[in-house]
C-alpha cells in the first residue's frame, strides 16, 4: 500500500478514540495521547485494530513506535512491504 | 434523619422496557418468558427463560457506538433504566465535561455481574493463550460492578458508587442500603437497584443445581408457577430496576414529583441455621427481617395491604408464605394482598427485587394490584391464602406494601413502601 493509502486507512481506524480535534488537523507529527486526546487506556485497542486492519503483528516494545501519528503510518508501511 | 421518597424510576423487564409499557404489561397479566434456542442446544434441563427485548433502534437511542463496542448486557440494562430513572425525576443527562455531583450515590447490585463477557470472551482467550487479544475494556466489562461503575461515570456521580452482591435478596438490599444512606444524611438521592445479565453461564450452575423448572419447555408461558402446587423450579431471567431515592427536603425543595415514601428497610441472614443452609432460609430470620423493616418504618402489621413476595416458584414458596404471615401476626384468610412478579417476568436474581420494586411502586401509585398468574391449582398446604391472590388485576387502593426479597446464603431484604399522599 503507498503512504497515502495507510494513512488514510490509519486516521479511519484511530478516529473514534480522538476527542476534539477534527480529522484535517491531524499531523504526522500529532501525538495520539498528548494531541489528539486518545484516552491512554484504549491505546491497547488501536494496537489490537491495526494488527486485524494490516495483518501485521505488533510486539510490545514496538507499541511505541505508535506514539506519533507519521511513525506509526511509517511502521504500517515497513511491515505492509516487508510482507 | 431525613425521610425518604422515591421521586423517580427506570425498568428493564423481560415482558416490558420502559414504566408506562411495564404498567401496562403488569395489568395485562403479560408473561415475558420464552423458549431459549441457546439452552436448548446446550443441553439444558430448563430451555425457557425470560429475556428483556431490547432492540437496535433502542440500543442507538441510548449508546454511542463506543458504548456499545465496550460493554455488556448487564450494563446495557443499567444504563437504559437509570437513563430513564433520572429523566423520570425530572433530571436532565449531564454532558460529559460537567461538575461532578457530589450529593448522589449509586448502588446497582448484581448477582454475577460481567459474567457474560468473562465466559464468552475471558475465559476462552486466556485458555487460548492470548490474553494480549482481550483488549482494554475486558476489564470493565467483566468486573462485578461494571455496571455501577459505568452509570455513574456516565452521570458525573461523585456519592458512593458501588455494587452490592447478596445473591437473591440484591436488588432489594440496594434499596434498603440506599435508603439509609439517604436517612443519615450521608447524600441527598441515590440511583439504586440491580442488574443481570441473562447468561447461560450463570444459568448453567443453577440448572445443575436443579431449581430451575424443566417440566414446561413447551409452555414457557405456563413455566414460571409461584404459589402453584405444580410449581417445578424458577425460570431465569434478566433485566434491570432502578430507583431514584431522595431526601423529602431535597425533593421538596426541586419540586420533585413524589411516587412513594420508603418508610424502612431491614437486611439480616439467617444464620443458615435453624432450617436455614445455602439453599434454604431460616423461617425465623425471615420474620425478624419483615419485623425489623417494620419497626423502623413505625408500621403496625395490620396496617399493610400489599405484599410483593419473593415467591420464586419452587417449593419454598408455602413455607414463605407461612413466614409472612408469622410476622404480620395475620392467619392466612386475612393476609394482605398478595402476588409474585416472577410469575411475569421470572427471576432475575440479583436483579428481581428492584425489578420487583418498580412493580411494587407502580401498583400502590396506580391503584392496582397485578395478576400473580400460573396458580390457578393453587398450593393446597396455603389454600386459605387463595382469595388474597389476584387471578386479575384488582382496583384496589392500596397504601403501604412490603417488598421481600431472599437469597442463597440464607440472606434477607425488605423494604416497606407508603403510597405519597400530598
Amino acid at each position: 500500500m503507498v503512504r497515502d493509502e495507510v494513512r488514510r486507512a490509519f486516521l479511519e481506524l484511530i478516529e473514534p478514540y480522538v476527542r476534539g480535534v477534527a480529522p484535517t488537523e491531524i499531523k504526522d507529527g500529532s501525538m495520539l495521547v498528548n494531541d489528539l486526546n486518545v484516552n491512554s487506556a484504549r491505546f491497547v485497542d488501536i494496537i489490537l485494530e491495526t494488527e486485524d486492519r494490516f495483518r501485521i503483528s505488533i510486539s510490545d516494545k514496538e507499541m511505541e513506535r505508535f506514539e506519533r501519528v507519521g511513525d506509526a503510518v511509517d511502521f504500517i508501511c515497513e511491515r505492509t512491504v516487508a510482507a | 434523619m431525613s425521610r425518604v421518597v422515591v421521586t423517580g424510576m427506570g425498568i428493564v423487564a423481560p415482558n416490558a422496557v420502559g414504566l408506562e409499557a411495564y404498567r401496562e404489561a403488569l395489568c395485562q397479566g403479560k408473561s415475558g418468558i420464552a423458549p431459549s434456542v441457546q439452552m436448548k442446544e446446550l443441553g439444558f434441563g430448563c430451555q425457557v427463560a425470560g429475556i428483556p427485548d431490547i432492540s437496535r433502534q433502542t440500543e442507538e437511542g441510548y449508546f454511542s457506538h463506543e458504548f456499545l463496542r465496550n460493554s455488556n448486557d448487564s450494563m446495557k440494562y443499567a444504563v437504559i433504566a437509570s437513563f430513564d430513572c433520572w429523566r423520570d425525576a425530572g433530571f436532565s443527562l449531564p454532558p460529559p465535561d460537567s461538575p461532578v455531583d457530589w450529593k448522589t450515590a449509586c448502588i446497582i447490585g448484581t448477582s454475577l455481574g460481567g459474567i457474560d463477557t468473562i465466559g464468552e470472551f475471558v475465559v476462552p482467550e486466556t485458555n487460548a493463550k492470548r490474553v494480549r487479544r482481550l483488549g482494554s475494556s475486558a476489564a470493565e466489562r467483566a468486573m462485578a460492578s461494571c455496571a455501577s461503575a459505568c452509570v455513574g461515570g456516565l452521570l458525573g456521580l461523585g456519592g458512593q458508587v458501588t455494587t452490592n452482591s447478596s445473591a437473591c435478596s440484591t436488588g432489594t438490599e440496594a434499596i434498603v442500603n440506599a435508603f439509609w444512606m439517604i436517612r443519615e444524611g450521608r447524600y441527598d438521592r441515590a440511583v439504586a437497584g440491580g442488574s443481570e445479565a441473562p447468561s447461560v453461564y450463570t444459568w448453567a450452575f443453577l440448572d445443575s443445581l436443579r431449581v430451575m423448572m424443566r417440566d414446561s419447555n413447551d409452555r414457557p408461558v405456563g413455566a414460571s408457577r409461584p404459589l402453584s402446587a405444580t410449581a417445578g423450579g424458577f425460570v431465569p431471567a434478566g433485566g434491570a430496576g432502578i430507583l431514584m431515592l431522595e431526601s423529602l427536603d431535597a425533593a421538596q425543595t426541586r419540586g420533585a414529583r413524589i411516587y412513594a415514601e420508603v418508610l424502612g428497610g431491614h437486611s439480616n441472614c439467617g444464620g443458615q441455621r435453624n432450617g436455614g443452609s445455602i439453599t434454604a432460609s431460616n423461617p425465623e430470620g425471615i420474620q425478624r427481617c419483615v419485623q425489623g423493616a417494620l419497626e423502623v418504618a413505625a408500621v403496625d402489621p395490620v396496617e399493610i395491604d400489599y405484599i410483593n413476595g419473593h415467591l420464586t416458584g419452587t417449593g419454598g414458596d408455602p413455607k414463605e408464605i407461612r413466614c409472612l404471615s408469622a410476622a404480620l401476626h395475620r392467619p392466612l384468610s386475612n393476609m394482605p394482598w398478595v402476588n409474585a412478579t416472577k410469575s411475569l417476568i421470572g427471576h432475575g436474581l440479583g436483579a428481581s427485587g428492584s425489578m420487583e420494586s418498580v412493580a411494587t411502586v407502580l401498583q400502590l401509585t396506580e391503584g392496582f394490584v397485578h395478576p400473580s398468574i400460573n396458580c390457578e391449582d393453587f398450593h393446597p398446604e396455603i389454600s386459605e391464602l387463595r382469595p388474597r391472590v389476584p387471578e386479575k388485576s384488582v382496583s384496589v387502593d392500596c397504601r403501604i406494601a412490603l417488598k421481600t426479597s431472599f437469597g442463597f446464603g440464607d440472606v434477607n431484604s425488605c423494604v416497606v413502601f407508603k403510597r405519597w399522599e400530598n
